[in-house]
């Protein structure tokens, strides 16, 4: 069988929904989360391209390039403030993480 | 055809597989090296739908940076991570609940009839760019450096405040340590530096107390 746009648009529901039950089980470890993340957003890359090469509109990798540019900083500063919380007191536990509370 | 396809099932179960692995893992090192094999896969997929940049371009930049970022990191803080899986088990039942419910209406979106999926579908759309002579990293800078300039500068503002924010964060000043002071180095004179001393004959100098001697 050939394969459609909709095989590719299910890996990457697929993806996507193990990133958000990644989010819900390991709701404790921050860095779990961060790479949760960055899951949701590989899945949201692969529709990216996959409609891009199903459109035959390039403008889709244009827009996977700038979303690659976003993860990448965003888990720079995400680690970055997981490195800083760490050493402040010691614990990287999300319950912890409730001084700011209003 | 039915090698592509091949292709396409063996990258596609590599990925999901390694995204459960990522999530389920009890060492988040073990987590970090299972989100690489996902990565490499989603890379796979990439090249099958002809986008050989974007699939080089995420080995580079997510397995050689990002990935290995997390695993610094990891391997950095001394956690307990047993006792941050303790929730595991209770959380389960709800959240694969809502996973199986949001999954199983992506897939039925798909697969359904009547939501104009099957017009983007003419296999070869995408060949219509391969025909034309252009390779695809060519391609997309023809796209890139013309029509999307200042989205690509904005690009680059962002990872440029990324590295400022991670280096402010990060960097402590502690007491006590003893850094070069390159200023004071250079403005040293031989006035300062060296002293005379004029010994007669037969006796002995007591240096100072302060070591200055």
């Amino acid at each position: 069988m050939t394969i459609g746009i909709g095989h590719y648009l299910t890996v990457a529901a697929c993806l996507f929904t193990l990133g958000m039950l990644g989010i819900f089980l390991n709701r404790k470890n921050v860095i779990i989360i961060l790479m949760s993340i960055e899951l949701m957003l590989l899945a949201v890359n692969i529709n990216f391209v996959a409609f891009s090469y199903y459109l035959g509109d390039i403008v889709g990798q244009v827009f996977t390039l700038f979303n690659l540019t976003v993860a990448a900083a965003d888990a720079a500063i995400g680690l970055a403030i997981v490195v800083v919380y760490f050493r402040n007191r010691g614990s990287i536990a999300v319950e912890d993480i409730n001084m700011m509370k209003g | 055809m039915a090698l592509t396809a091949g292709f396409f099932y063996l990258f596609a179960v590599f990925s999901v597989v390694a995204g459960v692995m990522v999530i389920v893992a009890k060492n988040p090192v073990h987590a970090v090296l299972y989100l690489i094999l996902a990565f490499f896969n989603a890379a796979g997929l990439f090249i099958l739908l002809g986008a050989e940049f974007l699939a080089m371009i995420l080995i580079i930049v997510y397995v050689g940076a990002v990935a290995v970022l997390f695993l610094f990191v990891v391997m950095m803080l001394d956690v307990d991570f047993a006792e941050l899986k303790a929730g595991f088990i209770k959380n389960a039942p709800v959240g694969l609940l809502v996973g199986a419910i949001v999954l199983a209406e992506l897939i039925l979106l798909f697969f359904g009839r009547g939501f104009g999926l099957g017009v983007t579908h003419p296999p070869g759309a995408g060949a219509a760019q391969a025909a034309a002579d252009v390779t695809n990293t060519q391609a997309l800078g023809l796209v890139l450096y013309t029509k999307y300039v200042y989205f690509f500068e904005v690009a680059g503002l962002i990872l440029l405040v990324a590295m400022i924010g991670a280096i402010v964060l990060t960097l402590q000043h502690k007491p006590g340590v003893r850094r070069q002071s390159i200023a004071a180095q250079v403005a040293r004179s031989p006035k300062t530096g060296v002293e005379v001393v004029k010994v007669a004959s037969g006796e002995a100098i007591i240096p100072a107390a302060d070591g200055q001697g």
